[in-house]
């Protein structure tokens, strides 16, 4: 009998708290990912077929249970879904031409939450965080000290930043850092 | 901080999210075997690099990703219009005179 091998995919951080009570930093769970690049024609059909709307306005996102859609550029849409759900293979015979990459393992995403969470994202980001020019539901790709991010607002007091995997431990720090500095 | 106006995302966010990428307007020659070394030199190579207004491409690279133009001072740096890539060059008067 040959013993069978399975490797168990380990994501950085993985289960790492940090920040402080007023913004908490939680590493939020494995979930699959898709890089969808596409034009008007193809978005029917993938929205179906992901049983997720991919969302026409700019700075936009879709949310399901467990799921987002996020707009990153006229023609380009991160699709997540924290079930782990596969979804490359529900996008055999849509017709119209797209692009779909699975990058579940490429990202890491931070949730930070609490009254001090726009603060902390602030000493690093230079989104202009006041509610009523980022909204709940708003998501933007931008930059986090020199580290790419996607910045969403889940809620008022609850932001998702979706970070590449080998930035994780440096997007962290520096969050980390910010939340412990972070003072009314 | 600067503020760029990215057209595509609609709103005007941080220079730190955009790269330069040159001067805007010029067109690659359809016919480019056809093109003399000297034609060739101008189209590659040759920059007006002018002191005031100037036609620019921009990248809003670490947003939206889209290729834009604009229209900047270069002695103050000031963005004077964005618009979307395939919009027509605005004409220069439209600046003549604005935030020097
Ligand atoms: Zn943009």
């Amino acid at each position: 009998m040959v013993e069978e091998l399975v490797a168990t995919r380990t994501t950085p951080l993985s289960g790492t708290y940090g920040g402080s009570g007023l913004a908490r930093l939680v590493i939020a769970g494995d979930a699959t990912r898709l890089s969808v690049r596409a034009g008007e024609e193809a978005l029917g059909a993938l929205s179906g077929a992901l049983d997720i709307e991919l969302p026409r306005a700019p700075l936009s996102a879709s949310v399901t249970d467990g799921g987002y859609a996020f707009w990153l550029g006229p023609d380009e849409w991160l699709v997540i879904n924290e079930h782990g759900e596969e979804m490359i293979p529900r996008l055999q015979g849509i017709e119209a031409p797209f692009s779909a990459v699975d990058v579940s393992h490429r990202n890491v995403a931070v949730t930070v939450v609490g009254p001090g969470a726009a603060a902390a994202i602030n000493a690093a980001c230079p989104q202009d965080l006041r509610p009523d020019r980022f909204p709940v539901g708003k998501v933007v790709r931008t930059v986090l000290g020199k580290a790419e991010i996607v910045l969403f607002r889940k809620e008022e007091n609850t932001f998702r930043i979706e970070c590449w995997r080998s930035f994780a431990p440096y997007v962290f720090g520096l969050l980390d850092q910010a939340a412990k500095d972070t003072a009314y | 901080m600067l503020l760029i106006h990215c057209p595509y995302c609609g709103e005007a966010r941080s220079e730190l999210e955009f790269a330069g990428a040159g001067e805007a307007h010029i067109a690659r020659p359809e016919n480019i075997t056809e093109v003399s070394d000297e034609d060739f030199a101008q189209y590659f190579f040759m920059r007006t690099n002018p002191k005031g207004i100037h036609y620019e491409r921009w990248r809003h690279i670490h947003g939206c990703g889209r290729f834009f133009n604009a229209v900047r001072d270069t002695v103050s740096d000031r963005f004077l219009k964005t618009y979307k890539t395939g919009e027509p060059k605005p004409d220069r008067a439209e600046f003549e005179g604005e935030g020097r």
